[in-house]
């Protein structure tokens, strides 16, 4: 028999892989281009409501719409970065601000146009609900499912940025622009597709997520602030930072609503100040 | 250039020339009380844009002069409103001694966080100022024994302003009394600007590691600017806990900090005006537009938000001046 902390330690971790998902892309563009993109969750909400609309209005399966929320989302950023974020690379951290906030609102009256704004919520198949019954925990069966789909992304992530020439670009381009740049690297095309990709895993996780935290249109800003703590948490560029601060912050906020319900919100905020206190670039941050 | 050789080159004529009152500005600031004579009727509206826009005016000292962005400004306007609510509520009702109480809570307050927001730039700095911003509006909601938590505070009692004049539904007094502290601290915002310390903060702006080398301490001045900042925005957080006789919640929340950023920037930062036509125009726009939905509301914010972005770099106030410099140059 364990204690429950274990449990409240289960979902927490669950809850943190999430915000993994949704945060890593954001922490990767930011390192590489220092763009703030306050719509990254615009796109992680534009999943969302992909996989809800296939589900509903098209019948597909659960699993089915997962590479679509992914690709709508990839391909819809990718839209963005030429048309609006391209020439603002080289603008203040105001405008990018305004205009990536901007981009919130309109996205956020949009999916309330379109969608109502209430709670989306999608059936899962019969398999995936329930949980099992470890040791005295209840595991859930979804959340269980989340932790191994982020393993996965997780290792091709890490995999991919330390293994392969792409990898290569992106670290010599995070690490210094103007040099690799100067070493015939492509920086703007690297930043692109890491862009894609990273607006992509958002809408993974928006529609991941669609199960565990709900879907309305509020929540391109209510999962910002997240995302954003997280990405200052674990320092920018860094996707380990990155795992290690969405662990610390899904852990602390589901503790601090299980064993201090009064305090809500509050605790993530203490975190998040005193790790930016102690080292300011964050956890893994060098800049 | 130009700009030098009418000024002279010598500092202190540069700082007087700019300090000479326009035509414009001066139209301006005779234009503020019409509102008394031509729109009764909007006089409560007119008492939110002057408060709207002291707090513009405020956030515009640091995002405009010193170049911190900062999306957690609520937290001294909602500090002020609180501590001038509760003020009037538990101690002593007289208007003027709770803006003066206000501007001190939230300077404290601003002075202590200061210490934090001066060692950091760019990310960390945009988050901390959000962080800083959720904590205290998280924390005003968890002491609702306090704050009244999202029912608002209740029972502020203010006394008549200056023992004379009683708060009026038509917003007579209020109106009257944020007009009059609007312009006091613009008249020390503008003083504050056109000094040596403004344009030490101009240059801070511009580049943050090289001010030291010609002898301004950076740290040192976004410290002082960044608490007097804070102390205006609760200044005017004080000011609407006293026209309206409430304290609500939102006073301190992101949606309040986001407006205000929005509100500088459609003005134009950094051009001390731009606060101010940012609130008239953001808040007149918002009242006009108040009968449709709410998400269409935020769907032509959004919109208004990239096209300045992308197309009026420097807001109205910017723009306005390079279409006149333009006609002149014909």
């Amino acid at each position: 028999m364990l204690p429950p902390v274990f449990g409240v330690l289960f979902d927490g971790i669950a809850y943190g892989m999430l915000l993994f998902l949704m945060s890593v892309g954001l922490s990767v563009t930011l390192g590489l281009m220092n763009f703030v993109n306050l719509a990254h969750c615009a796109f992680a909400m534009v999943g969302g409501y992909v996989a809800v609309l296939l589900i509903r209005n098209f019948g597909w399966p659960f699993f089915g719409t997962l590479p679509m929320a992914f690709l709508v989302a990839a391909v819809v950023s990718i839209l963005f970065e030429r048309v609006l974020y391209r020439p603002l690379y080289r603008r203040s951290d105001l405008d990018q601000v305004l205009l990536t906030i901007g981009i919130t609102f309109v996205s956020v009256a949009a999916a309330a146009y379109f969608f109502g704004t209430q709670q989306q919520p999608i059936e899962l198949p019969n398999y995936m609900r329930g949980s099992y019954h470890v040791m005295g925990l209840d595991i859930g069966v979804y959340r269980l499912f989340l932790i191994a789909v982020s393993a996965v992304i997780t290792i091709l992530l890490i995999g991919t940025i330390e293994l392969t020439r792409f990898g290569a670009q992106v670290r010599a381009a995070v690490d210094n622009q103007r040099m690799a740049s100067g070493l015939g690297i492509n920086v703007e095309r690297t930043f692109a597709i890491t862009f894609a990709l990273g607006s992509g895993l958002a809408g993974l996780g928006g529609a991941l997520a669609i199960e565990i935290v709900g879907l309305d249109p509020n929540f391109a800003f209510t999962y910002l602030i997240y995302v954003l703590i997280v990405v200052a948490v674990g320092g920018l560029g860094s996707i380990a930072g990155s795992l290690a601060a969405a662990v610390l912050i899904g852990v602390s906020d589901i503790a601090g609503k299980y064993y201090v319900p009064q305090l809500g919100a509050f605790l993530i905020y203490l975190v998040m100040l005193a790790v930016l206190m102690w080292r300011p670039t964050g956890l893994a941050g060098r800049r | 250039m130009p700009v030098t050789a009418q000024m002279g080159l010598e500092p202190v004529g540069y700082l007087k020339a700019q300090t000479r009152w326009g035509a414009a500005e001066t139209l301006f600031w005779l234009a503020t009380p019409l509102p008394f004579y031509f729109l009764p009727a909007y006089l409560q509206l007119a008492s939110q844009i002057a408060i709207t826009a002291l707090f513009a005016l405020s956030l515009d000292l640091i995002v405009g002069y010193a170049g911190i962005v900062s999306l957690g400004h609520a937290a001294f306007f909602g500090t002020g409103a609180y501590a001038a609510g509760l003020f009037s509520k538990f101690v002593w009702g007289e208007p003027l001694t709770g803006l003066i109480v206000g501007a001190m809570v939230s300077s404290l307050v601003g002075y202590a966080t200061s210490f934090i927001i001066a060692r950091f730039r760019h990310l960390a700095l945009i988050m901390l100022t959000l962080g800083f911003g959720l904590l205290l509006g998280a924390a005003a909601n968890s002491a609702s024994w306090l704050t009244g938590g999202s029912d608002g505070l209740q029972g502020v009692n203010i006394w008549p302003l200056l023992g004379r004049f009683n708060w009026d539904v038509y917003g007579y007094t209020a109106y009257g009394y944020s007009l009059v502290v609007l312009f006091v601290l613009f008249l020390f915002a503008r003083r504050l600007i056109h000094s040596p310390f403004g344009l030490a903060l101009r240059g801070i702006r511009e580049n943050f590691l090289r001010m030291p080398a010609i002898g301004a301490p950076s740290r040192a001045h976004i410290r002082t600017a960044y608490t007097i900042s804070a102390a205006m925005a609760g200044v005017a957080g004080a000011l609407i806990a006293q026209t309206t006789q409430t304290v609500a919640l939102d006073s301190l929340g992101f949606e309040r900090s986001a407006e205000i950023l929005i509100m500088v920037v459609l003005g134009g930062a950094g051009r001390l005006y731009g606060g101010l036509i940012g609130a008239l125009v953001f808040m007149i726009a918002r009242d006009q537009f108040s009968g449709i939905e709410p998400e269409h509301w935020y769907f032509w914010i959004g919109v208004l938000l990239v096209a300045v972005v992308v197309f009026l770099p420097n807001g109205i106030l910017g723009g306005l001046s390079r279409f006149v410099a333009h006609w002149r140059a014909k």
